[in-house]
């Protein structure tokens, strides 16, 4: 029981990244990679700011701004100097290793154990550390989420999907794409370093390597989310990738259900994104009507 | 009202592959006219909507739009003076955003974008308003996303949301060339329609010669960088498709001429 509830509250945890990966690969358009070097960046910064002493709540914005930070710059590398996105994502995630080490005061790893965190009040609440983690990152996952679809509905948020969608339409409407995609690559950014905060105090360490294969579980849980429900509208499509970053868990925590073991999870990962990936040939073959696939643009 | 003075600009300068796209061009296109502009491949056409539109900066000469000097300003600070449609529908809509969305991206255009809501009731109905008059049934499908009209549709749409914000001028990259011939007839009416009534500075692009003497009060033809003919008033009127095919074929072979006398020389 504990592993599903378990499964529940990491899929809610990292609800946020793969929130960050919907921003940059659907509705930007951009595939963004800084996602692998953002996520630690968020671990770390609220890591070392708890050991420090720092209020756990406090750290999260700092990080959001250091994620934020590190989208911006692989933006610009790539509006500026005409760095190749995927490029420069690769290369921006690649220096943030450095950065996380040094964030973290040339350590690879932050424990936080002995001290608050933002699970730390709901104590006395909920007694069952899971369930707890489930209550705290399901309620700031629906804020966020609630957030997200009110912005991509402003004019601001508009001039955002716009330029994922049609930037010749986008430039004569007089917006400037460049400038757009630096907003939604730091925006993007910010959330996934907040979901390194939240993983950081659920897991109760930052680990320099927990980046690692960070942008294909955030894909996996688009894929999967637009799998499972053919988003029609923004706030489906928020929805869905939350559902399909849960899901996406379960099946992890499936995996290991079985028998499986903690090193065969990047290949159990693999398969999943495989499998979401086909299903749409694949019910097509099996002569399953009424399902097509939100996954055509991928 | 448009004017360009001295307009040269040059693809691939310094190499083997170096084109004059234009040369030297003068034009000045007065408060309300609507001119079309013909020309074969490679003409400058394309260059000149670009080079008004902010697209492509030209390497000398000025630019000026409304009175504003806008010869270094890059396409989107000058976005709230020009609207612009181009030939393929695809490229003026946000397919994947509902009609009312794209008509908010449009009705914005000039102005900062900040965190107001971009579809509210008061938008609605001036889009509702706006869409109506087009007879397309558009204003009762402001929620559809735009992916689901047909070209002639998104064509009328990218129409609307050029002038909605009402821009000085209007650029057309021969805007009915990739619909069928009843939607690029529509298109058509409605392009004068829209362009009267707001009295918009016009340049029209177009491959077909008819439309470029029955659009409009003034013809160019674009030669190889240059203004090779510019045709109105009486001179307009009497001029047929013939006649204007013929004029186009004399300016090319002056070309060749030109070119042997070099060769020769």
């Amino acid at each position: 029981m504990n592993l599903w509830v378990g499964a529940i509250a990491l899929g809610l945890a990292f609800g946020a990244m793969a929130l960050g990966v919907y921003i940059t690969f659907r509705v930007l358009t951009f595939p963004d990679l800084t996602v692998d070097g953002s996520f630690p960046l968020g671990a770390a910064v609220a890591a070392i700011l708890i050991v420090r002493g720092w209020e756990p709540w406090l750290t999260l914005p700092v990080a959001v701004a250091a994620g934020a930070a590190a989208g911006a710059v692989t933006a610009f590398l790539n509006s500026r100097f005409g760095i190749n996105g995927l490029l420069a994502g690769i290369l921006v995630s690649l220096g943030l290793w450095t950065v996380n080490l040094r964030v973290m005061e040339d350590r690879s790893n932050v424990p936080l154990l002995a001290v608050d965190t933002i699970l730390t009040p709901l104590r006395p609440l909920v007694a069952e550390p899971n369930v707890r983690a489930v209550v705290l990152f399901g309620a700031l996952l629906l804020g966020l989420a609630l957030a997200l679809n009110w912005l991509l509905h402003t004019d601001l948020g508009l001039a955002l999907r716009a330029t994922g969608d049609t930037e010749r339409m986008v430039r004569a409407q007089g917006i400037d794409a460049d400038r757009m995609r630096l907003l939604g690559l730091a925006l993007a950014n910010g959330i996934t370093a907040l979901s390194g905060a939240f993983v950081a105090q659920y897991q109760a360490f930052a680990d320099v390597g927990m980046g690692l294969g960070m942008i294909v579980a955030g894909l996996a849980s688009v894929i999967i989310g637009e799998t499972l429900i053919r988003p029609r509208g923004v706030l489906m499509a928020i929805v869905a990738v939350i559902l399909g970053s849960v899901a996406y868990r379960l099946v992890i925590a499936a995996a290991l259900y079985i028998g499986l073991g903690p090193t065969d999870m990047r290949l159990v990962t693999s398969v999943i994104v495989i499998v979401a990936l086909s299903a749409p040939r694949l019910r097509g073959a099996l002569g399953v009507r009424g399902l097509a696939m939100g996954t055509a643009r991928a | 009202m448009i004017e360009l003075r001295g307009i040269s600009v040059t693809f691939n300068p310094g190499t083997v592959n170096a084109v004059r796209a234009l040369r030297e061009i003068d034009l000045r296109l007065d408060e309300g006219e609507l001119v079309t502009v013909v020309g074969s491949n490679g003409a400058g056409k394309s260059t000149l909507l670009n080079v008004v539109a902010g697209v492509r900066l030209p390497d000398a000469g000025r630019v000026s739009i409304a009175g504003r000097d806008v010869t270094r300003e890059p396409e989107h600070r000058r976005a709230a003076l020009v609207g612009r449609v181009f030939q393929n529908p695809l490229d003026g809509t946000a397919a994947t955003m509902r009609v009312e969305e794209n008509l908010a991206v449009a009705l914005r255009r000039g102005q900062r974008r900040g965190f107001a809501r971009g579809v509210g009731e008061d938008r609605r109905r001036l889009f509702r308003a706006a869409l109506e008059p087009l007879g397309m049934g558009l204003e009762q499908r402001l929620a559809a996303p735009v992916g689901l009209l047909s070209g002639g549709q998104r064509q009328a749409l990218t129409l609307l949301m050029a002038t909605l914000a009402q821009p000085r001028v209007l650029l057309l990259d021969e805007h009915t060339a990739a619909l069928d011939p009843a939607a690029a007839a529509e298109i058509e009416a409605l392009t004068i329609r829209l362009q009267a009534e707001q009295g918009l500075t016009t340049l029209m692009v177009t491959h077909n010669m008819q439309q470029a003497l029955r659009v409009g009060s003034r013809t160019l033809m674009l030669h190889q960088g240059e203004i090779a003919l510019d045709l109105s008033g009486e001179e307009r009127r009497g001029m047929t498709v013939d006649v204007l095919v013929r004029r186009f074929q004399q300016a090319r072979h002056q070309e060749l001429v030109d070119d042997e006398l070099l060769l020769t020389r």
